[in-house]
């Protein structure tokens, strides 16, 4: 019974994604997007990501569903091409070829947790060992992301702050 | 522009759980040391939480005065995060190198410590100043005009 989790779950991610795609009316389609982000967090967090569903819940089904919502009351709610293009032969073709060859690629995946493959012997043990004499830092996805990889976190903050920046100098106008 | 939600069930459980909200966005922010959570989403949730006043009060109730004039503090979080590198400049060390924050009585893991909450938090308001910040220039502008000629 260790699928009882990861099959409804695969189902309503698959469902919900399919259906933000299919439908029509583009505020459902947002809603949906919402609720995809909501399954998504829950699997991250089945999987042992709580940090990454954390951010998944806050971002992609609050933040990013309002501001869909907000982007949706400045233009049309319908999405106007009734009648959407087939779509064509060579990605009819190639895209399910590539998905048989990723799954056929991902029996050579390591086991999920397994301590011999190459992303827990490289330089994690270090971290585990040493992160909480060096940091004083229990969670060590802290400390490694805010201590021993400062400089990068400070390099994403600077590119949130320019997306701020960015929006403001587009969309601020004077009214006249 | 947006204006108030004229039904009383939203207006009332708005006014119970932003607090709630901004709370748990500081319990988030704060615990990022030791368990999951950090500057990223406690930020988020606290602009949020911001939000959600407007979203439910309108742009011109006097709650949503303190979402607008957090507005004001757009690049505060980067000066707090890169000014704690400059710090460990000062102190004789590599650019955010913790360990070399001159405060006295501390040891160094207390100081990297010390430097992981104080570059948390600039993450933090940078974070939530943006988020507030990207959704009232979509939302409104004669608004955002107003409040920054105040």
């Amino acid at each position: 019974m260790t699928f009882a989790y990861e099959i409804p779950l695969l189902i309503l991610l698959l469902v919900t994604a399919a259906g933000a795609i299919m439908v029509k009316d583009l505020m459902s389609a947002i809603l949906l997007l919402g609720c995809y982000s909501f399954f998504l967090s829950l699997v991250w967090a089945w999987l042992g990501a709580v940090d990454v569903a954390f951010v998944e819940a806050v971002v992609g089904a609050g933040l990013a569903t309002v501001l869909f919502l907000l982007t949706l009351f400045g233009t049309e709610p319908k999405d106007g091409r009734l009648r959407r293009p087939p779509p064509p032969i060579a990605a009819v073709i190639a895209l399910p070829l590539l998905g048989v060859l990723l799954l056929y690629a991902a029996k050579d995946l390591p086991a999920f947790g397994d301590p011999a493959s190459p992303a827990s012997t490289h330089i994690s043990p270090f971290f585990l060992k040493q992160s909480y004499q060096d940091t004083q830092t229990p969670n060590v996805v802290t400390s490694v992301l805010m201590d021993y990889r400062s400089l990068d976190t400070m390099v994403e903050t600077v590119v949130i702050f320019t997306a701020g920046i960015a929006c403001a100098l587009l969309l601020r106008r004077k009214t006249s | 522009m947006i204006k108030a939600h004229d039904s009383i069930i939203v207006q009332s459980l708005g006014r119970f759980l932003v607090p709630v909200i901004q709370l748990f966005g500081l319990y988030v922010l704060f615990f990022g040391q030791y368990g999951p959570g950090g500057g990223f989403v406690g930020g988020v949730i606290l602009g949020t939480s911001l939000l959600l006043t407007i979203l439910v009060f309108g742009h011109a109730a006097s709650r949503s005065q303190l979402a607008k004039k957090v507005l004001h503090g757009d690049g505060v979080g980067m000066l707090i995060y890169a000014g704690v590198g400059g710090l460990c400049l000062i102190g004789g060390g590599e650019f955010l190198n913790y360990a070399n924050l001159e405060i006295p009585g501390l040891e160094i893991p207390a100081r990297r410590s010390l430097g992981i909450i104080l570059t948390q938090i600039g993450v933090a308001v940078d974070v939530a100043v943006t988020a507030i910040s990207i959704i009232l220039s979509l939302s409104a502008q004669e608004i955002i005009e107003d409040s920054l000629n105040e």
